[in-house]
């Protein structure tokens, strides 16, 4: 593959991508897009960034060779990528650091954030506990209800939780409720966008704190197999555990990237979140990406079980992997994410997130199809403890 | 000359009352007599909002008319079919489109100009369009002769005052204060610098809007700006009306609001 540097100066990823926002919104952005820069070029920042890494969440995560579950699938051998293990339970946690570094070195002293599982909400809620900064994060009203042990966590970590009643109160609902507050709290604020979306430079800085996902995996591999694996895969909500994971082997060939996004009751009933699956291109949040609305450009309603991939967007620089061809995407339906979350808990004693359970899922799909010395590396993005409720009402249970 | 250009002329000096509502609410049968019923008060201008199911800019009121007008499914090209219709009686109030991206991107960009352009809009004002991102659309309504109307904040950095000056067409928007439509911490005093230093960049006629909600505040800031923009009020006003008396109080409400920047 040709060199690939993305974003341009001025955040676009070919056709995607840019600076989408209200006139308030303009000078905030530039000021942190040039106080990013300045940070990038300063090695301090990263020794920062890389401690707090190792010593508060606890990387580098490993890779685990998945046997059962690979044996029992009967084709390509499954490995994982621990996020999971993090501090927090999810890679969430990576992003939420290297912003919380920004916002103190711009003085901001209050941070707020979106959240739809809520696992971005509590990795939020714990840098600002760990920085000594204001936390108030924006939850749409029905993830509250379906992530109730989330909302308990973020509030133990001393975070205000507001629950977001307008439209369809999920993810983009509480998007819309943060940047109401940002335009009315510009200076003394600063936005931790959750996911490898909103306006630039966000999609470029949370790509680049949740690269370190594959740039270990890109050393680990080596180390445990001796070459690098035939196949990385992971889900995509808004994309940050996919760019994450992507990001590092898209000038490695031979490497086949896929990206899962959430089926839901199944494409063909429209009750979905799968943009880069049968999207168009659009603007939302600040950019423009594949999106999912109506003949009239009104946002269409989504649904997936899983809170965390419950979004009619995706981060810009999938839009692109998508369109040059270097990545490829597809859906796997709630169903689906079911089965392999149970599998994932009986046959290898790890309960993982649902929205991780999607990329596992491919992997149980498309492993069979596969030779045995053949390797299926699935990014592990969360652990499941968030989403006992729901997997238990599921099962027609009350905890 | 266009209608903006011809309506500021007209004016010669006199401040200009623009009042906002969104088309479809409360119900998409009675737009069209709201608009001729803000002309009777004294329009000069009426921005006309386009529903958006994620008005990020949009405080609860504003909001809440986009949730009544979705309810009933309007979208833009219904939009569009309401100000042909006002044009019928109306051939010289300009009125002026505001809104989201996605609507226009959904119609696609040339498609929108030119089916505006034939219901007879003037200016789109494209809430998250700031100027980087508006080649392609500003080519497409300068096709059509629709001017493009910018924002301006109060954290708009000087530079950049005199790039989107070099964009402007018809009038700016000068959003009076960081935070959302409808929001309550307008600063008159702060207002009037920001126009004069505005002035040194700007040649197009300056409105000012969000957060002005009565006689007081819309003359207060008549003194400096060209043209007052008055969203939220009215807004409430038709929510708090019955479909029947909601044309009448409209009315009267921008008749007391003209009289008090006259
Ligand atoms: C465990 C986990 N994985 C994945 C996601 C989806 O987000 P992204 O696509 O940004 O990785 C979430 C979002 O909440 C999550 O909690």
């Amino acid at each position: 593959m040709d060199r690939y540097d993305f974003p341009d100066a001025r955040g676009h990823f070919g056709p995607y991508g840019g600076v989408y926002v209200a006139e308030t919104l303009m000078t905030a952005l530039a000021e942190l897009n040039e106080e990013y820069a300045r940070a990038k070029a300063d090695p301090a920042f990263w020794e920062e960034f890389r401690y707090e890494l190792k010593h508060y969440v606890g990387r580098p995560s490993p890779i685990y060779h998945a046997k059962r579950w690979s044996e029992l699938l009967g084709g390509a051998q499954v490995y994982l990528k621990r996020e999971d293990l993090n501090h927090t339970g999810a890679h969430k946690v990576n992003n939420t650091i290297g912003q919380a570094l920004l916002a103190r070195r711009m003085g901001k002293k209050r941070v707020i954030a979106e959240t739809g599982a809520g696992q971005h909400g509590v990795a939020s809620a714990t840098v600002a506990a760990r920085y000594g900064m204001e936390c108030v994060v924006y939850m749409g009203a029905e993830d509250v209800k379906r992530q109730s042990p989330n909302v308990y966590r973020m509030k133990l970590l001393g975070a205000t939780v507001v629950p977001v009643e307008s439209g369809s109160k999920t993810l983009k609902d509480a998007m819309n409720e943060a940047m109401r507050d940002w335009v009315t709290n510009i200076d003394s604020t600063f936005y931790i966008i959750g996911t490898a979306a909103g306006p630039h430079p966000y999609p470029m800085l949370v790509r680049d704190f949740q690269t370190v996902i594959g740039e270990e995996c890109k050393v680990q591999m080596p180390e445990m197999i001796g070459r690098q694996p035939d196949v990385v895969v992971a889900c995509v909500g808004g994309g940050s555990n996919a760019i994450g994971m992507f990001y590092p082997y898209i000038g490695v060939d031979g490497v086949r990237m896929v990206g899962v996004e959430a089926g839901g009751n199944g494409i063909e009933t429209g009750r979905h979140a799968a943009p880069l699956s049968v999207g168009k291109p659009g603007v939302l949040h600040g950019f423009r990406s594949y999106l999912m609305f109506d003949e009239d450009g009104q946002i269409s309603d989504t649904h997936s079980v899983s809170a965390g991939l419950d979004y009619p967007g995706v981060g810009p620089e999938h839009s692109y992997l998508k369109d040059i061809g270097r990545a490829e995407y597809t859906a796997i339906n709630d169903d689906e994410a079911l089965k392999a979350f149970h599998d994932l808990c009986r046959y290898e004693g790890i309960i993982p997130a649902l929205e991780s359970s999607h990329a596992l899922a491919w992997a149980a799909k498309v492993a069979p199809t596969m030779s045995k010395d053949q390797v299926i590396l699935v990014n592990l993005s969360g652990r499941g403890d968030k989403d006992i409720n729901t997997v238990a009402s599921l099962s027609g249970l009350t905890l | 000359m266009s209608r903006i250009a011809a309506c500021f002329a007209a004016l010669a000096g006199k401040k200009a009352l623009i009042p906002f509502i969104t088309a479809g609410d409360p119900h998409p049968e009675q737009t069209v007599g709201l608009m001729h019923g803000l002309v009777e008060g004294g329009a000069d201008i009426i921005e006309l909002g386009v529903p958006f199911s994620d008005p990020m800019a949009d405080g609860p009121v504003i909001q809440r008319a986009s949730e009544r007008a979705l309810a009933h499914k309007v979208g833009l090209r219904h939009v569009l079919e309401m100000v042909a219709e006002f044009r019928k009686t109306n051939a010289t109030t300009p009125v002026v489109l505001m809104g989201y991206l996605n609507p226009l991107c959904a119609m696609g960009y040339a498609e929108f100009a030119k089916r505006a352009a034939a219901a007879g809009v003037d200016g789109m004002l494209t809430v998250d369009c700031p100027p980087e991102e508006a080649e392609e659309l500003a080519a497409a309504l300068q096709q059509e002769n629709i001017d493009p109307i910018f924002l301006l904040a109060p954290t708009t950095p000087a530079e950049r005052v005199a790039e989107i000056a070099r964009h402007a067409r018809g009038y700016v928007y000068y959003v009076s204060l960081k935070g959302v439509t409808g929001a309550g911490n307008l600063d008159i005093d702060d207002v009037a610098r920001k126009i004069a230093a505005l002035r040194q960049h700007i040649q197009v006629p300056i409105g000012v809007g969000f957060g002005i909600r009565d006689g007081a505040t819309a003359r207060a800031i008549a003194v400096t700006a060209d043209a007052v923009v008055v969203g939220s009020r009215l807004v409430q006003e038709i929510e708090a009306a019955t479909p029947e008396t909601a044309r009448e109080r409209l009315t009267s409400l921008v008749a007391e609001l003209k009289a008090a920047i006259s």
